[in-house]
């Protein structure tokens, strides 16, 4: 099973390599990871995407609450949550699939955010389902650089994750 | 007034209370040394490899349950200190140390004598620091020391910067901390020990299953209150040992790949399975899906990552040994289905006839009519003239399980022995620690022809501070241990198990300046072992040359289950 868990991390140097260095020890997965501080200097929040059985998931959550710079985590998964990541995608835009190619992005919500004679860059957030579906709808050849962020969550409703 | 970094460095560790530093001098520690040579308060041991630092600092800790605490340089001393961080924290074990790092300017630059401590060391400590200013040093020695040695113990590295310890700031030393990520659960929570007590009080044929972690919590009083209250069979692991009185009748011995036979038929037709401060190492455990079949299980740990890590269990409970037994213990009190407080075992009678049955089986049996000393003897024959109440350290291999099961310990923290990394070279230093924190103890090393050498350079250290260690070399002339394997899996081909060029034991100890003996005939064992425990301020090496073709029995192989035992030949069941 895939389970999105979000942790607030003490912002401090190190403290990445800890959660990472545990996921290489113990030989977990790790899908896809972001982290950057938040309106609290003293706090990161990381998203981390992993797979496992729900024994894996257990010691993973386990384990991580052990690392003494993991302030507190949800994994998102147990409830209902919205879970958002960004691509930036550098297309190929030769003159006779430049409007084909428009349209494609306005039909997926994304933005043409820089533009040369032959190239398109588009921005596009969603699931990271919906992003996938972009990549499958434009030729592969016409894609010159993909840049994914990995994906971000929170939870719905009232719930939230703060210390 | 403004103290340096050194000054402060040596002024936390007076006010924390630390008796002795085990370490070693280099470069990026020098400003510490000159500081600890201008008072008297923290004393110092000078060791004569860092490996040695941290097993007599794990030693000092493991027989007093205080924190050990080790200094050496940056560099090689800090790479050198790695086996003993790792088996420190394998096994739970308090410890606070201090690597000294290159400048915090040269930091990142491949200086010299540079090396990433703290990378190197995540794996393998509870937590670690690198304190960047002078001004975070004091309060960084206080986290470390609370971390250390709350919650699970484990050992926490603090990397100090040479220029750090030459800045100079106000000292004061923090009386508390509180680390607002870290908050470890002493209590257990109330309905899962009812549940438990309900489940242990219907239980037609229980079982104790407790571990290191008994030992870790201080519970060995409300542990033994309540295993008499409830009148059940008891086993330990490796790391319980002593915990509860081995002598005491309710005692099965150990459990695991070379626990007793009663023990391990004790773990296979259980009902209820009560493991406390035990982690179900797979020693212990063997197969999965062998494992207590028939048992509801219950689970006490600190650690709720312990918790249902390999076998499920059916009641967890997260806390502290101490508080949640003696919370059980108030429980069963007010039960009316109490067993009776005069002769509580009538209760589970069936389940204690079928456990004699087992144990009749007599399966530490030895042939005592050898003309070969038998290492079984003399850790028998220890065990009696010391009147079991001896402080033992041991090192790594048959000589560790014979003296795991022979020496009865009656008392916690006697028994001193690198269990989850099974780190070699773990004895003779680890004794250090002991003596000197029991400066009128008998302390035994029990150790073999091989591990001994791993750390033999420490000889010297225990001449430089007279520490009177009786040295119980096992010479089997063999990795036994590798032997034993080989000959059982690998049908006798003995590769590089031979301990080939062994030096003479008596020379070597007795150049060092100790004394040296070699035994090798059974009559020899006792008398030689009499005099060497008269020697009270003496180092004593003594060489039995023992049978090399003994092996460690019962054993379980890999890959069966607890009712699927080994016995020894002369044993062995139809
Ligand atoms: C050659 C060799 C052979 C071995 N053979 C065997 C064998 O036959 N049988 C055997 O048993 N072992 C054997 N071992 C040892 C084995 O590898 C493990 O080290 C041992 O079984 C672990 O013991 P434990 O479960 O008591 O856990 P420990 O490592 O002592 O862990 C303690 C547990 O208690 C918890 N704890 C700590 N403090 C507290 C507290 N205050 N309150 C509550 N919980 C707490 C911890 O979280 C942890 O889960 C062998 C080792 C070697 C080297
Ligand atoms: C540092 C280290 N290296 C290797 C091993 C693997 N090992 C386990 S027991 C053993 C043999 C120990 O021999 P000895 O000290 O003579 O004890 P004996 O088994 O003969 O009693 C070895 C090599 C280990 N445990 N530790
Ligand atoms: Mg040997």
């Amino acid at each position: 099973m895939r389970h999105i868990i979000s942790i607030l991390l003490e912002n401090e140097s190190g403290a990445l390599s800890r959660v990472a260095g545990l996921f290489s020890a113990r030989g977990y997965n790790i899908e896809s990871l972001t982290v950057a501080a938040t309106e609290d200097p003293s706090l990161s929040r990381m998203t981390l995407v992993t797979r496992g059985s729900e024994d894996v998931i257990e010691q993973i959550t386990k384990q991580l609450n052990k690392l003494v710079d993991v302030v507190k985590l949800l994994d998102l998964t147990e409830g209902p949550h919205i879970e958002r990541e960004m691509m930036l995608i550098k297309l190929k835009a030769t003159s006779t699939a430049r409007d084909e190619l428009k349209r494609l992005v306005d039909i997926f919500r994304g933005h043409i955010i820089d533009v040369t004679s032959s190239t398109y860059t588009v921005e596009l957030t969603g699931t990271g389902e919906k992003l996938d579906a972009f990549i499958q709808a434009v030729d592969s050849d016409d894609i010159l650089e993909t840049v994914r962020s990995g994906v971000s969550g929170i939870a719905r409703g009232e719930k939230s994750l703060h210390v | 007034m403004e103290l340096t970094g050194a000054e402060i460095l040596v002024r936390c560790l007076k006010d924390e209370g630390v008796e002795y530093v085990f370490g070693y001098p280099g470069g990026a520690v020098l400003h510490v040394y000159d500081a600890l040579y201008q008072q008297e308060d923290v004393k110092h041991i000078l060791v004569r490899h860092e490996q040695g630092a941290t097993h007599a600092a794990d030693g000092y800790a493991r027989s007093t349950g205080k924190p050990g605490v080790v200094l050496v340089t940056s560099g090689p001393g800090a790479t050198n200190a790695i086996t003993g961080i790792a088996t420190a924290h394998m096994d739970s074990i308090p410890m606070v140390v201090i690597t000294g790092q290159v400048h915090t300017w040269a930091i990142g630059s491949d200086a010299f004598q540079e090396v990433d401590s703290v990378g190197i060391t995540r794996p393998c400590v509870k937590h670690n620091f690198l304190v960047k200013d002078v001004k975070d040093l004091a309060i960084t020695i206080k986290k470390a020391f609370y971390l250390a040695t709350t919650g699970r113990p484990g050992p926490v590295v603090v990397d100090v910067p040479k220029d750090v310890t030459a800045q100079r700031t106000e000292y004061s030393y923090p009386k508390e901390v509180s680390i607002r990520s870290y908050n470890p659960v002493l209590k257990g929570h109330p309905g899962q020990i009812r549940k438990a007590v309900d489940l242990m009080l219907t239980a037609k044929k229980p079982m104790l299953y407790t571990g290191g972690g008994v030992i870790l919590s201080g519970a060995q009083n409300s542990l033994t209150e309540m295993t008499r209250m409830l009148g059940f069979p008891i086993t330990q692991t490796l790391m319980g040992l002593g915990a509860f009185p081995a002598t005491d009748p309710q005692s099965l011995g150990m459990l695991g790949m070379h626990g007793t036979y009663e023990a391990n038929m004790a773990m296979h037709h259980c009902d209820v399975l009560v493991a406390i401060g035990a982690r179900f190492d797979d020693r212990v455990v063997g197969v999965v899906k062998y494992f207590c079949p028939e048992a509801q299980i219950i689970h006490v740990d600190i650690d709720p990552s312990s918790i249902s890590k390999s076998v499920k269990v059916h009641v967890p409970i997260v806390g502290d040994v101490d508080h949640v037994v003696k919370e059980m213990i108030r429980l069963i009190r007010e039960d009316k289905r109490k067993p009776d407080p005069v002769a509580p075992m009538q209760q589970l009678a069936q389940w204690w006839d079928q456990i004699n049955e087992w144990r009749s089986v007599n399966c530490l049996k030895y042939d005592r009519a050898s003309a070969l000393i038998k290492p079984q003897y003399v850790l028998e024959t220890l065990y009696r003239l010391t009147e079991g109440d001896a402080y033992v350290t041991s090192d790594v291999g048959q000589h560790q399980m014979w003296a795991a099961q022979f020496y009865k310990f009656d008392k916690p923290l006697r028994w001193i022995n690198s269990g989850g990394l099974g780190t070699m070279g773990f004895g003779l230093p680890a004794a250090m620690g002991v003596q000197l924190a029991h400066p009128d103890a008998t302390v035994a090393c029990v150790t073999g022809e091989a591990s001994i050498q791993m750390c033999i350079q420490e000889l010297s250290t225990c001449r430089q501070y007279g520490l009177p260690i009786k040295i119980i070399n096992l010479n089997n002339r063999y990795m036994g241990m590798v032997r034993q394997w080989q000959e059982f899996f690998y049908e006798g081909r003995y590769a590089m198990s031979y301990m080939d060029a062994l030096p003479d034991f008596v020379k070597l100890a007795e150049s060092y300046g100790h004394v040296g003996m070699s035994i090798d005939k059974p009559a020899d064992v006792e008398p030689a072992l009499r005099e060497a425990l008269k020697l009270k301020d003496r180092l004593v090496f003594m060489d039995f040359i023992t049978d090399q073709t003994e092996n460690v029995y019962p054993m379980i192989a890999q890959g069966k289950g607890h009712h699927e035992m080994h016995l020894s030949p002369e044993r062995e069941l139809a």
